[in-house]
């Protein structure tokens, strides 16, 4: 029989607001975020940091969730999907993906529009190449993804124009 | 306001439309959901006393279950266990036949088959208990490949290890022999390709002896899971319920499965008298799930010096797994599409389905057609060298036309452009060019580069009397305010059903897609659509929405509560009326055969499908010679779809599936040890990252289908037919290695390249 | 999720000090867990062996770049993403850059780190042929003191390391000495993103006078450890130039030197015909 289990108290921020939660150490922060902070947008699409459906901004950086033990969450700050948008208004990421069927069932767009964000924020005017590379962490088996790449490359633009 | 005119192919006249729906691309319906992380998967959900359920499974591959033993450790009291002896009705996953048990009870046949089923509220104690089950076996010997299905080295199925066989003739081929100039045969496989839709199977369910079953989860065919809980708990229809949760990714893997975890997991609740939520991890779904099914496919070709086909003589032959589930339907398929969209007088084609002691093999996109299709387009090019014609001449020789007879003996009885697609497709991919030069190119250096097509057909649709069969309803309502509801059992996993149901019922009453409303399906609300599945949703179930969209109008209009042109206040006034003097204002439409297709199931011939899509692809791949890496550089899809309902859907459609084929062409290898997958991980088992996809051409060509919605024809599985076929023929230009078998690894490459140059 | 998670411990050191005399307290007891992303993977899997595990991700003392006139030395928890950050190592060690750009995604090179790699031990191993190109040295450091290994040769056989449980990587360091060498590097994996080596080829050469004067070649995922190909670097040496015949026995030389295998990924045959072609093409590099 196991031993007696013991949770310990992470003290982070989720999108903004800061959070208390009793974990498991090595509990996944990706459960962690699904279970106990009420964020299921971030998904589970193989538990070993692979496709990328578990992706979330901590600290600044892209991350799968699924690989961070609740113990590392302590002082972080983090944005999952629930944060993207602002007060309700869509990001230019988002909107692109509504526009440009970078969406089709939707199980990978949340890590998908992380990883795009990501790579926004840190090169507002990327290459071809280099979005294509941003994303490689992220698998999608609905779009063969061109219309991802177009959404990007649009959502791009209207940044560039300011919007 | 745009203007637009339409076709109303009830009316039989052009009608002029504010703003047509159809053709523009709408915003898409669970878009906003989707992009904010809102939507809502089986995973998110959570009820009220919820306990979690896991399956314990077969570690062999076949034998007697001779005990089940629960190891120390674990507070058994605490769980919910169930066996094949809780089962109310028939142990049984009910399709088209009913061989397959729902849980193992005296014979394993399968690796990962399952067996027992536990429940706790604690998932991480649960999975120690899983761990703590132990199955006591005798193993007893098993088979794996066809070979030793057809040789019957075990019997593991049947009489005669064979779940199904087709034999299609036409005209005479042993005649024919004698007349041919040319007599080229080949041999050529497929393998097993795993769906890997990124969200893992799951349902929850809750039950109970006086509440009856209802289950929510990801799934494609809502009635095939409320068919099989009905028998297997030995209910009566009204007191199963299925609900769909919204599904990350299907592409077949979700048509049968979903009634395996179901079943369990509404077991599990109906034991506890809890709701119980199964969710598979990406191991247990990758190894005991289905897959596509393998193939071996035997070409014997006859022609004439001028290339005209004389004879065909085709075997095809599936890898079934360990039940028959849906194998005889794949078989259909790809058995009506092996010999492609050509004409030649003298067809016969011997099919079969075997079983092995593997996880049952099942549906994903192309469903059969990929397999033999491969199989002939790249049979087609060595054919064109031997005879020293070009592929591109070989198929102008052969394609056929409007009238002739396809190898069923269906009569082509739409304008096909065969020739049209294929120019159109060689000078968009510059193929012409690229074949002279790449040949000069290939000299020097280490990569040598090829271009390569397939031209091929895809029938939407059920085959022959499969749509009669299934018979079809669909239902539209409209409420006092106007707004309406399309009721179809349908569903939605990313292909765009709901935004095109939407744009179609909203061409259909001149209203905007905002006032479509369309119902998440739920067995309890709306009526059978039959299976999303086969490329029959936009265009059968479609039809049903337009013709119900179109009677609802027609309603108000004889009512003389709407008049010629009219707007939304004025449509939602009509309703309100409507339904105050006459009560429920709605349409429900049930599918009508068409009268002038015919099909012989004895014999396998007549009108295997309504409509078909047509097509030519083009891959041009970069091989670094060195290494044996294939590189998909560019890809141009030209096909003829009848309408575009929806132009980035349809595109997005074509694009998602070329990526699938370049991974079945590949990447994706299933490594298989005595029926177990070996690399069930997303590590291992590669499909392509966007790193491996180069942008993908799509063009679409439009003869409007009579009997589709706006004209529309399927496409969904188009995509997967012609992928692969393409690749092969372009690695075969760029380096002469003769590929037989895909995924064509760099191992396997590397192997043909040194045979070549040994 | 198939490991008792509840049963699994994690603790905070308050910092170095502290976890190393965690460590040697309770030797083996407590295992240091940096970025996470090899250990998740195991522990997802349910073949995670150990129980405690150290937090060391925070520990500015493992982090951090240190660079003078003969050695760049990079603290053990330095990441992916930080290496491709480096101007000192884009121009001097680009190598290592390469290799850290063909590790995972952009969200495991985030978290993995290169100490967190060695400790690993992967045979398949991205950066760890580049190091032993650079004659990389640790150091480790436990209550007993500090002390600095070569790289080349810390992996004495799959996945053991010449380390105690009470040590830890704190350092990773680079003499400055390859600058005019010509170099190359090239992994040949799954598919182009996110891929697991099948081999992989890391070689620097001096050139003196138009003769080979000195020679660095490692290979990933052909053998036990990432191994360097000392009896094909000898030939070369020996060779100078870079002729047929002495391009011949260099192959023939590292086809001795490795022991490709049969396995999930690839096979022995592929991995070995792969491999002497990667040792060609950098003999072409480097005859341009």
């Amino acid at each position: 029989m196991p031993e007696a289990p013991r949770k310990i108290r992470v003290q982070c921020v989720i999108n903004g607001k800061a959070a208390s939660l009793e974990v498991y150490p090595m509990a996944r922060l990706l459960d962690v975020l699904r279970e106990q902070a009420g964020m299921t947008g971030t998904k589970e699409g193989c538990g070993e940091g692979e496709c990328g459906a578990c992706s979330i901004e901590m600290d600044g950086v892209l991350v799968n969730s699924c690989l961070v033990p609740a113990l590392q969450a302590e002082g972080t700050v983090i944005r999952t999907i629930e944060g993207i948008a602002d007060a309700g208004q869509l990001s230019a990421v988002q909107q692109a993906f509504l526009v440009h069927g970078g969406a089709q069932c939707g199980i990978c767009t949340p890590g998908m529009i992380l990883a795009a964000v990501s790579l926004l924020s840190r090169n507002a005017q990327p290459t071809e190449s280099e979005i294509r590379e941003a994303l490689s962490g992220n698998l999608c088996r609905c779009t063969g993804y061109t219309k991802i790449f177009e959404s990007v490359v649009e959502a791009c633009r209207q940044q560039g124009l300011g919007k | 306001m745009r203007q637009g005119l339409r076709y109303n192919f009830t009316t039989l006249r052009k009608e002029a439309m504010k703003d047509p729906q159809i053709g523009k691309p709408v915003p898409r319906k669970e878009g906003r959901e989707k992009v904010t992380g809102s939507a809502r998967y089986v995973d998110d959900l959570r009820f009220p006393g919820m306990i979690h359920g896991v399956t314990v499974r077969s570690s062999i591959a076949r034998g007697k279950i001779l005990d089940i033993q629960f190891g120390a450790g674990i507070p058994w009291d605490e769980f919910t266990i169930v066996t094949a002896r809780d089962i109310p009705g028939k142990n049984c996953i009910a399709l088209l036949m009913e061989d397959q048990p729902c849980l193992a009870d005296r014979f394993i046949n399968h690796p990962e088959e399952a067996v027992v089923l536990l429940a706790h509220p604690d998932k991480y104690l649960l999975e120690e208990a899983r761990r703590a089950v132990r199955i006591e076996t005798q193993p007893l010997p098993a088979i794996f490949t066809i070979e030793d299905a057809l040789a019957r080295k075990q019997v593991i199925w049947g009489e005669d290890n064979i779940f199904k066989a087709y034999r299609v003739e036409k005209g005479n081929v042993e005649a024919a022999w004698g007349s041919a100039e040319f007599i080229i045969e080949g041999e050529y496989e497929t393998g097993a390709q795993e769906q890997l839709y990124i969200e893992p199977q799951g349902m929850i369910a809750q039950a109970g002896p006086g509440s009856g079953v209802t289950v929510w989860g990801s799934l494609q065919c809502p009635y095939y899971v409320h068919k099989a809980l009905v028998r297997l708990f030995g209910l009566h229809k009204e007191q199963v319920r299925v609900v769909q949760t919204e599904t990350g990714g299907g592409f077949g893997g979700k048509e049968e499965y979903p009634s395996m975890i179901a079943g369990h997991a509404a077991l599990l609740a109906w034991k506890s008298g809890k709701p119980v939520k199964i969710v598979y991890d990406r191991a247990e779904d990758m190894a005991a799930t289905t897959k596509r099914h393998p193939s071996r496919t035997h070409h014997r070709t006859g022609l004439m010096r001028d290339g005209k086909f004389l004879a065909m003589e085709i075997d095809f032959t599936l890898d079934g797994g360990a039940y028959e589930t849906l194998s005889p339907v794949v078989l259909s398929r790809g058995t009506i599409h092996a010999a492609g969209p050509y004409f030649c007088p003298n067809v016969r084609i011997r099919s079969c389905a075997v079983a092995t002691n593997a996880p049952p093999h099942g549906a994903f996109r192309g469903f059969g057609a990929p397999q033999s299709v491969f199989a002939l387009e790249r049979h087609l090019d060595r054919v064109a060298a031997a005879v020293g014609l070009s592929p591109k001449e070989l198929r102008l020789r052969n394609f056929i036309h409007e009238g002739e007879t396809l190898a069923v003996g269906q009569v082509v009885r739409e304008k096909v452009q065969m020739e049209k697609l294929l120019d159109r497709a060689l000078e968009l991919s510059g193929y012409h060019e690229k074949r002279k030069r790449f040949a000069a190119e290939n000299a020097q250096g280490p990569v040598k580069r090829g271009i390569g097509f397939a031209s091929f057909l895809h029938g939407a649709g059920f085959t022959g009397s499969g749509e009669e069969y299934l018979a079809s309803e669909a239902l539209v309502t409209a409420t006092a305010e106007g707004k309406v509801r399309v009721l179809a059992g349908s569903t939605e996993m990313g292909q765009g059903t709901n935004t095109v149901f939407a744009q179609i019922a909203a061409d259909a009453l001149d209203l905007d897609c905002e006032q479509i409303e369309i119902l998440q399906p739920d067995t309890s609300l709306v009526p059978n659509s039959g299976p999303t599945v086969a490329s029959r949703t936009t265009m059968i179930v479609g039809k049903l929405v337009e013709t119900g969209a179109l009677a609802i109008r027609k309603s108000l209009m004889d009512a003389g509560l709407l008049k010629a042109d009219y707007g939304t206040g004025e449509f939602a006034e009509a309703c309100r009326q409507y339904i105050d003097k006459f009560g429920a204002l709605q349409s429900l439409v049930k599918y009508q055969h068409p009268k002038d297709l015919h099909w012989d199931d004895g014999t396998y011939k007549g009108d295997a499908y309504g409509a078909y899509a047509w097509a030519v692809y083009v891959a041009e791949v970069s091989v670094d010679m060195p290494t044996a890496e294939v590189r998909v550089e560019d890809f141009v899809a030209v096909q003829e779809v009848g309408k575009v309902i929806h132009p980035v859907l349809a595109a997005g459609q074509i694009e998602g599936g070329v990526a699938q084929g370049i991974g079945f062409a590949l990447y994706e290898n299933v490594v298989w040890q005595e029926g177990r997958m070996m690399n069930g991980q997303m590590t291992n088992y590669i499909m392509p990252t966007s790193m491996d996809v180069p942008k993908i051409r799509v063009y679409f060509e439009e003869i409007p289908y009579a009997r589709g919605p706006a004209g529309a024809k399927g496409i969904g599985e188009l995509p997967l037919d012609g992928t692969a076929p393409a690749i092969a023929n372009a690695i075969a230009h760029a380096t002469g290695a003769d590929v037989r078998e895909i995924p064509i690894t760099p191992e396997k490459l590397m192997e043909l390249l040194e045979s070549l140059h040994a | 999720m198939r490991s008792y998670v509840p049963q699994y411990r994690m603790a905070t050191p308050r910092n170095l000090a502290d976890a190393l005399e965690r460590m040697a307290r309770e030797p083996g007891a407590w295992r240091p867990f940096a970025g996470g992303t090899d250990l998740m993977v195991l522990l997802e899997a349910g073949k995670l062996p150990h129980r405690q595990f150290l937090s060391i991700w925070k520990l500015p003392e493992l982090r951090g770049i240190e660079v003078t006139p003969t050695h760049v030395t990079l603290g053990a928890l330095t990441t992916y993403s930080e290496v491709r950050r480096l101007e000192v190592l884009a121009r001097e060690f680009p190598l290592l850059c390469r290799a850290a750009a063909e590790t995972g995604s952009i969200a495991t090179q985030n978290r993995g780190t290169l100490g967190g790699n060695i400790a690993n031990a992967s045979p398949a191993a991205d950066s760890p042929p580049a190091l032993l190109v650079y004659d990389a040295e640790l150091e480790l450091v436990s209550t007993r003191g500090a002390r600095w290994a070569a790289f080349h040769g810390f992996w004495t056989g799959y996945k053991k390391l010449e380390m105690r449980d009470d040590e830890l990587i704190r350092r990773i360091r680079l003499p400055r000495n390859k600058s005019g060498w010509t170099q190359f590097y090239r992994k040949v994996g799954t598919r182009r993103a996110q891929a697991i080596s099948k081999v992989c080829l890391a070689g620097a050469a001096l050139r003196e006078s138009g003769n080979i004067a000195d020679v660095r070649i490692a290979l990933g995922s052909v053998a036990p450890i990432v191994l360097r190909a000392v009896a094909t670097e000898q030939v070369l040496r020996e060779g100078k130039q870079l002729t047929p015949a002495v391009v011949r026995a260099a192959e023939r030389a590292l086809a001795h030197e490795i022991a490709p295998i049969d396995d999930i990924r690839s096979t022995a045959r592929y991995r070995l015909g792969v491999a002497q072609n990667l040792l060609l093409e950098f003999c072409e590099v480097l005859a341009n």
